[in-house]
């Protein structure tokens, strides 16, 4: 690493950058899924390479290679300052950096059991026997599940003198069961929809998960909801379990409040964001109940967006985002700090990989669990009549993040206290902060749970990463309801 | 950029380091840059080079795949041992076939070359050769040359007081699959892009473009026409959701229309995840709906194999509103033959449709033609014939919201329009729908001819422009 790193810090500074980093990156995934009783797939990837950004004339410049010869490295940084001179033609002011003290560090994520040394046999024995399970289940016509485990490792050096190396792991796990009869097709997921839990944990991670002991019971409702009423459309209370409150979270909150959307950068792709600067201080977001953090640091807990430093180099951060409602901040880097009148980056610069270039992105925005110890089944028994849904089924948002609809994959009648009929197919929908203003009550500590977005997609050329979002279950009033099949 | 020969050498190393009863190798590899802009200036620059050697290993009935992208010895050796360790493990599977020989997958050439009859058979699968798809000048676009057109973007959005952002992204990239059969096959392509949205104080407008020859990319063209859209729905005026006539362009129809494509696989309907399960051989659109799959068109791009390797064949998927069939895999199609659902599912043959193995997802069409209508008519001819409706430049955001009836929500945005008397009279806030894709497919009332079109939620295709009734809006958003 260190003569990759001084190949392209001499380079650059040869070819006249102001400022050059070199991220060398190597990410290692194993894959394994199965479906109806076989082996879906298993799979290995390996991928190592450099990314290269630096700015000449006071414009940005980046280029990655995956080959690291010195000559080849070389080329790269050559490359890289010759497309930042192109940039420099079409710009309007000269790319400012918010100061940052030059971390020398180490670090990796902790863990008890490294994934990769755990045997694919057991693996795919564990997601047999779940399999096994759901397909046990009479009326259930597809059973999938799957297994994921990451390792990446980073060494990032800049012209400024940071070194810093991080080691990054993740795991996930997560199933799902289908039920096709007459004209509908019915699935339950566990413990989340679209991939399951993550987190940046070891294997140990799987183990607590209790997969096989919820396998039945997710299978058993997946064919029940043939049997089940129509959600009613209206407007109602609602209450959301952690998982979906956490999707909410991550569209309505986590996305609106990235500086480069709110700033226009993001305008022709994932879209700009309602939350103008003059907001930032002024804005009721949510009722007082609504505590929100962008928090990377470890203590905050393993979320997919945990780590030491982010992929400019700056120290993982809490920044308040929402505090008794009001709104109080943004997501930020070294480039975009100053817009906002802070003098050092809130550290959320992340990349896919080595050939992307960082952009921020969402840490691990979570909502702060309520401070009066209140568990589900308080919530529930505390509300006379609404609707309790559970597991992200569909999910979609405008490009300022106003107006989104949710739908579950199951929904129970909540009447006097107590779940009641299960309803098939629920959604609500809403403005965004209307939805938060309209939230009265959120369960504590013990229900909240730190839960992995692994698919979050943003940027040109896209850039998928994983994001966290600490949840407890929740109660909104007023809220709209079934809008998804009105007219349908 | 990797090429055959290279790709070649690095196979039979691979092949030495081998111990499966057979291997495979898919290799990727691309040269690929983007300049971005916003605010009208560059924001961010970018270029990469990278290949990928992805290692298929195949024993007694089981497979599994690992790829690495160093191709050193030792790289490769270790992506063999893992390819090999991930197969040796798992339970032998009955319906996984050897890997095909290059005979096999070019063996409908032959078939269908004494095929004389008209009708579905013959028209589905005629062998056609693939265009030229890698274009010298495309290839040789520097980080100069797309700051002058990003230049001239940022002119023409200056000259409407208007603030632009966008891409121009230009690539070449090499495809290509080896196995211990002795198949090798190699596809080359370039692709430029240009992307621009145009913002206007409480407005926007959008145009995207794509091809593999970068001479069919006109910005300023893209740039002009999203800023008048961006210009002429300033101060959009908000209207009571419902049910309404909409024109969408080809964008639209291409983002809409894309979600069900992933459906008309055999293994969506082997897995009763497809809603096309117990519906093929149904009319289930309108009669003016034609669809097929052909990689060969003028219009497409992509390469002329699938992920086995098989010959892309040209599969004939809905004609005059009726389903007639879906497309395989080569294991899909021995399954699908031996299952209860054969005699309910029309044709049944591999397509090379196929994605790499193993997956779960089995197959799918990705080079969707949409027939040309019999009386094509342009958009502005639809806005003319309409009454009391909506223009839609382009949709956003949208899922699956129920399976089987395939209603999709999603939303309108960067130039939404009320059409009245015949003539656009200005801008809209942006709508919520919540539409059945069979109920919208059924209710087409004009179409253009047929384009490329390139979106955000789709993957390119050949689509016109529609005019439709009854359209579901559901919601409004606040701008």
């Amino acid at each position: 690493m260190k003569s990759v790193a001084h190949s392209v810090l001499n380079m650059a500074a040869l070819r006249g950058a102001s400022y050059a980093d070199a991220r060398l990156e190597q990410i290692r995934n194993r894959s394994l899924t199965t479906k109806n009783g076989r082996v879906g797939h298993a799979s290995e990837s390996e991928t190592l390479g450099v990314g290269v950004r630096v700015i000449v004339d006071g414009a940005w410049g980046f280029a990655a290679t995956a080959d690291l010869d010195r000559e080849s490295v070389e080329a790269t940084t050559v490359r890289a300052t010759e497309i930042a001179r192109a940039s420099a033609r079409v710009k309007k002011q000269d790319v400012r950096l918010a100061v940052e003290k030059p971390a020398v560090a180490e670090w990796t994520t902790p863990y008890r059991i490294d994934p990769f040394t755990t045997s694919v046999e057991q693996n795919l024995e564990h997601l047999l026997k779940i399999d096994g399970e759901m397909r046990a289940v009479a009326g259930v016509t597809l059973a999938e599940t799957g297994m994921n485990f990451q390792r990446d490792e980073s060494w990032f050096v800049s012209s400024e003198g940071a070194d810093i190396h991080q080691t990054k792991y993740s795991t996930g796990a997560g199933y799902t069961a289908y039920a096709f009869a007459g004209s509908e097709i019915q699935k339950r997921s566990y413990p989340n929809s679209f991939g399951g839990q993550w987190q940046n944990r070891g294997y140990e991670q799987i183990e607590e998960l209790k997969l096989l002991e919820n396998a039945g019971r997710v299978a058993e409702e997946a064919v029940a909801l043939h049997k089940a009423e129509q959600c009613p459309e209206g407007v109602f209370t609602i209450i959301l379990d952690g998982s979906q409150l956490g999707l909410q979270i991550h569209e309505s909150i986590g996305h609106p409040i990235e500086l480069d959307r709110v700033l226009g950068m993001e305008a022709n792709f994932a879209g700009t964001s309602f939350l103008t600067l003059e907001k930032l201080g002024n804005l009721q977001y949510g009722s007082e109940l609504v505590n929100v953090v962008a928090d990377a640091r470890q203590e905050h807990g393993p979320g997919l967006g945990t780590f030491a430093y982010d992929d400019e180099g700056v120290e993982a951060q809490c920044t308040p985002i929402i505090s008794n409602g009001r709104f109080t901040g943004y997501l930020s880097s070294r480039e975009t700090a100053h817009l906002v009148g802070a003098s050092r980056s809130g550290g959320t610069l992340r990349a896919e990989c080595w050939n992307r270039l960082p952009i921020i992105r969402m840490t691990n925005v979570s909502i702060l669990p309520g401070e009066k110890p209140l568990s589900r089944e308080q919530l529930i028994a505390s509300t006379e009549h609404g609707i309790y849904m559970e597991t992200n089924k569909s999910w979609s948002i405008d490009d300022k993040r106003y107006n989104f609809q949710f739908g579950c994959e199951i929904g129970w009648e909540i009447k006097n206290g107590k779940r009641a009929r299960m309803l098939k197919n629920p959604s609500y929908s809403g403005i965004t902060t209307e939805f938060w203003n309209s939230m009265d009550a959120i369960c504590s500590r013990d229900e909240w749970v730190l839960w992995g977005t692994p698919n979050c997609g943003k940027g040109q050329p896209q850039q998928v990463v994983g994001t966290g979002h600490g949840a407890s279950p929740a109660r909104f009033r007023n809220v709209k309801v079934g809008t998804a099949y009105k007219g349908s | 950029m990797l090429n055959q020969e290279r790709a070649a050498e690095i196979f039979e190393r691979i092949r030495r380091f081998a111990s499966a009863d057979e291997v495979e190798v898919l290799f990727n590899g691309s040269r690929f840059a983007l300049t971005r802009f916003a605010n009208n200036t560059i924001h961010q620059n970018v270029e990469e080079e990278n290949a990928v050697a992805s290692i298929r290993a195949s024993l007694g009935g089981r497979t599994a795949r690992a790829s690495a992208n160093k191709f050193d010895d030792e790289s490769l050796k270790r992506a063999v041992a893992a390819s090999e360790s991930l197969a040796r493990v798992q339970e032998a599977d009955p319906d996984l076939l050897p890997m095909p020989s290059p005979e096999e997958t070019d063996a409908d050439k032959n078939v269908r070359a004494t095929q004389k009859t008209a009708g579905e058979g013959a028209r589905a699968t005629q062998a056609r050769a693939t265009q030229n798809r890698f274009f010298a000048q495309t290839a040789a676009i520097t980080p100069a040359d797309r700051a002058e057109v990003v230049g001239k973007i940022v002119g023409i959005a200056e000259k409407r007081k208007l603030t632009t952002a966008g891409i121009f992204s230009t690539s070449e990239s090499a495809e290509g699959i080896f196995n211990s059969r002795g198949l090798s096959k190699w596809h080359t392509q370039t692709l430029a892009e240009v992307s621009v949205t145009m913002l206007g104080a409480d407005s926007s407008g959008w145009q995207k473009s794509n091809s593999p020859d970068v001479r069919n990319i006109d910005a300023a063209t893209l740039a002009e026409t999203a800023a008048r859209k961006a210009v002429e729905s300033a101060g959009p005026r908000e209207i009571a959701p419902g049910k309404y006539t909409v024109i969408l362009e080809p964008a639209a129809v291409l983002d809409f229309t894309g979600f069900m494509f992933w459906d008309f696989g055999g293994l969506a309907i082997l897995d009763q995840r497809s809603f096309l399960n117990d519906r093929i051989g149904t009319k289930l659109f309108g009669e003016n709906i034609n669809i097929e799959d052909d990689v060969c068109h003028p219009l497409q791009s992509g390469s002329p194999f699938d992920g086995e390797g098989m010959r892309r064949q040209r599969v004939s998927l809905v004609e005059k509103g009726v389903v007639k069939r879906v497309v395989y895999a080569r294991g899909t199609a021995a399954k699908m033959k031996k299952s209860e659902y054969a005699a309910k599912v029309g044709s049944i043959e591999a397509t090379g449709h196929g994605f790499a193995l193993p997956n779960e997802i089995g197959e799918m069409p990705q080079n969707v033609v949409f027939g040309p209508p019999a009386n094509p008519q342009t958009v502005e001819q639809m806005v003319a014939s309409t009454e009391r409706g909506i223009l839609v430049t382009r949709l956003w955001y949208i899922r699956e919201v129920d399976p089987y009836e395939k209603i999709l929500t999603g939303m309108t945005r960067d130039g939404t329009f009320l059409v009245e008397k015949g003539k656009i009279v200005g801008g809209l806030r942006n709508f919520r729908f919540n539409e059945s894709l069979i109920s919208m497919l059924s209710n087409v009332e004009a179409m253009s001819v047929p384009v490329r079109a390139s979106g955000e939620e789709s993957f390119d295709m050949v689509v016109p422009a529609m005019k439709v009734k009854a359209f579901n809006f559901t919601e409004v958003t606040k701008f």
